[in-house]
């Protein structure tokens, strides 16, 4: 079918613009391995001595943090680049060709899945000399929950940016977002320790399942319902993303 | 090639609807370099932007290299190429990967899309810089590239928005050539500009668009045509002088008003060469000196002024 043809030369495409500047993708990882090194090491006596986190090591809570962190905020801003084609004039002149508009979409999407995914692989082992111990059957779901979730994100970025148009107001709604997802998600502490008003609170974010899942994955629970509920929090995320971006690119003047 | 009826785009704005394009009729013909004229913001742009399928239009209908606008998009899509105004690629991708890219999404194999892309290159002077980031090509080589990738599926009809804006002198003369060129292997062209010699020189016919509508439509000679004949310009040595010169001019066979500017006067006669021994013996005999007189032809320039009362020269930057 055409449509797969197109997405994957849209892939192929990206995929060499990110190759061209491998830097970027790695300077990517600055953050969440700052994080795994200079704020991990906190955690580890915290986690001995704190009551009401869930099971595991500190490790084991902490890492599959940072990675749902990488696979938000590591997509989330896509959408920059995005702009920088719109503005270029590359959309325009892809959407003038019969090639079907979602899979111009699609194929940068499932580029950026392929960097997160070299990322969150990174990351994991890098993990592991600072004591990460998990079952690889799990690290793998984890990973592939990782990129479902930069899929979504990353759909939504596109659509936000092929809307807004300009950095500076993309800039702005990711500023106004990332904060409450990120402490409303649970991935720095884990939501366990929150009171109950935050707690319930934190419940209607679908991330903060999400955690839960992955932390559930990198203790080898795959049977658990926590897991269960974080893929399937995955998957609505994927659907809401995919929908958006794909109903945006549709669109006539967009 | 484009047969277009009543094409209307109406933009919802906040600050209530803005009709951008209120009925436009065009004809284009097989084979023709076709100009659209306009000054900015009349709606040359919009009416190329649904005449290439990223604009459905409000109102109206249209037919576009055989397939129907509204019906068959794809169809319209596959058949014709379209070089926007503001470029077309990405400053830190690879001139020949976009290349490839783009005719790959036309469903072209492979290795003819490189094969196309090559050739293109070649002719369109851009050889050796296949492997070369778009960011280090002049501005008239990443013209000419925005051309290569809209050419390289071999279009019937190629939109070309703008294509010499911006250009020095000799880039915009080497692209006229080349855009001569594609007409004579047996594509059309549609061409916007402002440039009025662009036009005049390039274009086998013309429609001026202004406010959303077609004021004129033609052959650069018949708009010069509708022009009453030729202007007459003095140029006095004293200004003061000047309204003595303008009544000699207004007895004139068929003159129509003067028009006075500082020490130049504008006379609009049906001969102009004609009337002018008589007229500077005249001139003479009333001690009115002149430091020059010019006979012109009408220009397209003029043919714009007359339709719109704007002159596009010195239209400014919107």
């Amino acid at each position: 079918m055409s449509f797969f043809r197109e997405t994957w030369i849209v892939f192929v495409r990206s995929l060499r613009l990110s190759i061209r500047e491998p830097v970027w993708i790695f300077i990517a990882l600055a953050q969440p391995i700052m994080y795994l090194t200079l704020f991990g090491p906190l955690l580890k006596k915290v986690v001995q001595s704190t009551p009401g986190l869930p099971p595991g090591d500190a490790w084991q809570v902490f890492v599959p943090g940072l990675l749902v962190q990488l696979g938000i905020f590591g997509a989330a801003f896509v959408g920059f680049g995005l702009i920088a084609e719109y503005r270029a004039g590359v959309i325009e002149r892809m959407r003038v060709t019969p090639a079907h508009r979602v899979a111009l979409l699609v194929g940068r999407v499932l580029r950026d899945v392929v960097v997160l995914l070299v990322q969150a692989s990174v990351l994991t082992l890098v993990s592991i000399p600072f004591g990460l111990r998990a079952p690889l059957g799990g690290v793998l779901l984890a990973l592939l929950v990782v990129a479902l979730l930069g899929a979504a994100f990353a759909s939504l970025s596109y659509a936000a940016g092929l809307v807004l148009k300009t950095e500076d107001a993309l800039a702005s709604v990711l500023n106004g977002l990332a904060i409450p997802i990120l402490l409303l998600s649970g991935i720095l502490l884990p939501m366990t320790l929150a009171p109950k008003w935050l707690r319930i609170t934190s419940d209607v974010n679908p991330l903060k399942h999400v955690v839960d899942g992955v932390r559930a994955m990198f203790r080898g629970d795959l049977g658990s319902a926590t897991t269960g509920w974080g893929l399937l929090a995955t998957v609505a995320l994927v659907a809401v993303g995919l929908l958006v971006g794909t109903r945006t690119f549709r669109r006539e003047s967009a | 090639m484009i047969n277009a009826r009543e094409l209307s785009r109406t933009f919802r704005t906040r600050s209530g609807p803005v009709e951008a394009v209120r009925g436009v009729d065009l004809d284009v013909a097989p084979g023709e370099i076709f100009g659209f004229l306009g000054p900015n913001g009349a709606g040359k742009t919009t009416t190329l932007r649904m005449l290439t399928t990223l604009l459905v239009p409000t109102a109206g209908e249209a037919t576009v290299a055989g397939c129907d606008l509204r019906r068959d998009p794809v169809g319209v899509r596959r058949r014709i190429g379209y070089v926007a105004q503001g470029g077309a690629s990405l400053p830190q991708a690879q001139a020949g990967e976009e290349v490839t890219a783009q005719a790959r999404l036309y469903g072209i194999s492979r290795a003819e899309a490189e094969a196309r892309g090559r050739d293109l290159f070649s002719r369109l002077d851009l050889e050796g810089l296949w492997n070369r980031t778009c960011q280090s090509l002049s501005g008239g080589q990443r013209r000419r590239l925005d051309i290569v990738l809209g050419l390289v599926h071999s279009p019937q009809l190629i939109f070309l928005d703008e294509p010499t804006t911006g250009l020095d002198p000799q880039s915009r003369a080497n692209l006229w050539q080349h855009i001569s060129r594609l007409r004579d292997e047996g594509a059309t062209v549609f061409l916007t500009t402002h440039y009025l010699d662009e036009a005049d020189s390039l274009c086998d016919r013309i429609s001026v668009i202004d406010h959303g509508v077609i004021v004129a439509s033609g052959t650069p000679e018949e708009l010069k045509r509708q022009v009453s004949g030729d202007a007459v310009v003095l140029t006095l040595e004293d200004p003061a002088r000047s309204a003595d010169a303008a009544a000699l001019g207004a007895v004139l066979d068929g003159a129509d008003e003067p028009v006075i500017d500082g020490a130049q006067v504008l006379v609009r006669v049906p001969h102009g060469a004609a009337v002018l021994p008589h007229l500077l013996r005249d001139l003479d005999s009333k001690r009115v000196a002149l430091t020059s007189v010019e006979v012109r032809r009408p220009t397209l320039d003029d043919v714009f002024l007359s339709l719109t009362g704007r002159s596009l020269r010195d239209e400014p930057a919107a």
